[in-house]
């Protein structure tokens, strides 16, 4: 087990090499926007961006070979010999780390409620649906989760805040939810609560519906199974077969999806975080793709495969613990 | 004369599918005794697990057409309720299944999956249920029960697996043991430890048992009545060795001489039964075993064979519409 993530912790090394070696192709080499002008600002004299452009190493190959002093060099020296992802053309100079860092909280906090919210109303959906197949229910609820699986986030934000929003909503119940406050959870929890609640349910109106779907089927083919069979044989009562046999290995394969999905959301939710303006990962790495602020999407792109590649490895480890047929 | 323990009378179990009706019983009726041991055999899809399911209550679906009596020391269990019956199920009755991977649940321990089993059916703390788990493993012959109990299904070869199932069949001492070809996901050697193993258990703890098989091998040395079943009914019901010795059924017959035998010459060919089973949803008329049987005359195609005794042994039933002389003529030819 120890060496199986001691291999799998090596491989997430090279695979963030490769990804950064990607993003940094795909922005340095492709053509985009000039981060020296960026840097030196809008409005900079020519010889004033060429001074920035020399100080940034701007000036140098993007890619020399063998290994000599270029960009990508310079870009990878400090990637892996310092950690460092350098600093942001426009705000400031910032270290981008440290934007990351700060974006970092409201992101988690987005993603956390509404990996809760999906859970909360995606497992009893899927367990009585499964339980009362081709009922009215289950038509219902599943024909629901058809259209939460098809309303694309964007659209249901806008949706959301044009019937709930404070000032321009028709039915404006939750105050303050179209604002992230300042100092987020540790400022103001109850504003900061407020102002999550849409999100979340935004967000998770898709996974919800996704899990709803998926926990059914699986706990209907479970169902089925022998043992489930001899569950009942030995004389369960009905509600410990339901759960104790059939959820049980019904939610299994469900915990490796979620696992990915919570990783992909920690990367940032772009839309949602957008839409409902949370300053968070997402919408840190839309201002900086509209910015052409290319150190910054690095970052972003490398944050969010990192959380990817670390929430796989969970995932496969507690499926050991999960299944114990499974061993590393 | 002792009550039965179990008696079947006249039970129909019908599926409404949307293909139409699968008459997958149809007017099965048997005893069993107190610590008596029966064998049901039967080609798959002759409806032998269906009925035993149908025991237990585990055929209750929304599509399922059930009739008849099922009664189980005297109570009616076709009529009793759902909790009723769950109170019957693993305690007065038990059942053992073909496949036991696939029939122990792969996440927990088996010694999790007994204890489940004992508290199912009484108020026994935690620890008293796994003493008893323990002292059950070891009651199947599991070696080093006490340390075992906490392993998992899958760490278990086939037999010990079964062993296990049976463990957990017995947890609350059943009156009746219902063995769902018990043997047939088994290696050879393995199947007669495991019918050992049944047959040691039956005299020890005085349980009736119900082995469903469509092997006549491996009910030969473990019952006491044979029930033969085809498409849903019964075809002929006598004692074991009556079976063996003087069938009457043509399709015994080919079932008797599709098994190896070793007082004939080794390269002697087997003789399967020829033709399929038939369709449960357009029974074949008259007989149903009419379009497979090489003795069919006309008038079987259109009259129904009752389960009569056979002249000379009224234990021995058997609904076949050939004369009893032709029959014992045609078989000694046969044999």
């Amino acid at each position: 087990m120890l060496a199986y993530i001691v291999r799998r912790l090596l491989w997430m090394i090279v695979l963030l090499l490769a990804v950064s070696l990607i993003t940094f192709l795909i922005f340095y080499v492709l053509p985009s926007g000039d981060p020296a002008r960026a840097r030196a600002g809008d409005r900079a004299p020519p010889a004033r961006v060429e001074a920035v452009r020399r100080q940034l190493g701007l000036d140098k190959p993007k890619v020399a070979f063998p290994w000599k002093d270029s960009q990508i060099r310079r870009y990878y020296d400090k990637l892996v010999l310092h950690q460092d992802l350098g600093t942001s053309y426009r705000s400031n100079n910032a270290p981008v780390w440290e934007l990351i860092k700060v974006r970092l909280p409201a992101t988690i906090q987005l993603a956390l409620g509404a990996v809760v919210v999906w859970l909360l109303v995606a497992i009893p959906v899927g367990i009585l649906s499964a339980l009362k197949r081709r009922s009215l229910l289950d038509r219902a609820t599943m024909g629901l989760t058809l259209i939460a699986i098809s309303a694309p986030v964007y659209w249901l934000g806008l949706v959301m805040l044009y019937l709930f929003d404070e000032t321009l909503g028709r039915f404006p119940l939750v105050p303050g939810f179209d604002s992230y406050p300042d100092g987020g959870l540790t400022g103001d929890p109850a504003a900061w609560f407020e102002s999550m609640l849409l999100p979340w349910i935004v967000l998770a109106a898709s996974f919800a519906a996704i899990y709803a779907r998926l926990l059914r089927s699986n706990l209907l083919e479970v169902m089925d199974e022998d043992y489930v069979r001899t569950a009942r044989a030995k004389g369960l009562r009905e509600r410990d077969v339901v759960v104790k046999h059939g959820v049980r290995s019904a939610v299994t394969p469900i915990v490796t999806i979620l696992g990915i999905d919570l990783g992909v959301l920690l990367g940032g939710a772009v839309l949602t975080e957008t839409v409902f303006n949370i300053p968070g990962i997402g919408r840190l790495a839309y201002d900086s793709i509209v910015a052409e602020d290319l150190n910054t999407i690095q970052g972003t792109v490398l944050f969010a495969a990192f959380f990817i590649i670390v929430l796989n490895l969970l995932v496969d480890i507690a499926y050991s613990f999960l299944d114990p047929r499974v061993r590393y | 004369m002792t009550e039965p323990l179990l008696s079947v009378r006249d039970l129909r179990v019908h599926f409404h599918t949307d293909d139409g009706v699968v008459k997958a019983v149809d007017g099965v009726s048997y005893d069993v005794m107190p610590g008596g041991a029966l064998g049901v055999v039967g080609e798959s899809g002759s409806g032998k697990s269906v009925a035993s399911l149908t025991l237990m209550g585990l055929t209750r679906f929304e599509n399922a057409e059930i009739s008849g009596q099922v009664l189980f020391e005297g109570r009616d269990l076709l009529q009793a309720s759902n909790e009723e019956l769950r109170r019957v199920r693993g305690n007065g009755i038990a059942m053992i299944f073909q496949d036991p991977l696939s029939s122990l649940h792969p996440f927990y321990k088996v010694g999790a999956q007994l204890v489940e089993a004992i508290r199912a059916h009484g108020d026994v703390t935690k620890r008293a249920a796994r003493v008893r788990a323990t002292e059950l493993l070891a009651l199947v012959d599991i070696p080093d029960p006490a340390r075992r109990i906490d392993a998992y299904p899958h760490e278990f070869s086939g037999g010990m697996r079964q062993r296990v199932m049976i463990a957990m069949a017995l947890a609350n001492d059943p009156r009746l043991l219902i063995a769902d070809e018990p043997t047939t996901a088994l290696d050879v050697t393995v199947q007669a430890q495991i019918l050992a193993l049944i047959r040691r258990l039956q005299d020890e703890l005085d349980t009736a048992v119900v082995i469903i098989t469509h092997d006549l091998g491996v009910i030969a040395e473990t019952v006491d009545d044979v029930a033969v079943m085809y498409a849903g009914r019964i075809v002929e019901r006598a004692a074991v060795k009556q079976i063996f010795a003087a069938p009457e059924h043509p399709y015994t017959w080919g079932l008797l001489r599709s098994i190896p035998r070793l007082d004939l010459p080794r390269d002697a060919s087997l003789v399967p039964i020829p033709g399929r089973p038939p369709s449960l949803i357009n029974l074949p008329g008259g007989c149903a075993f009419h379009p497979r049987c090489p003795y069919v005359r006309d008038r079987h195609r259109q009259v129904e064979p009752p389960l009569d005794p056979v002249p000379d042994d009224p234990h021995h039933r058997v609904a076949c519409l050939l004369e009893p002389q032709t029959r014992r003529k045609l078989w000694s030819e046969l044999r």
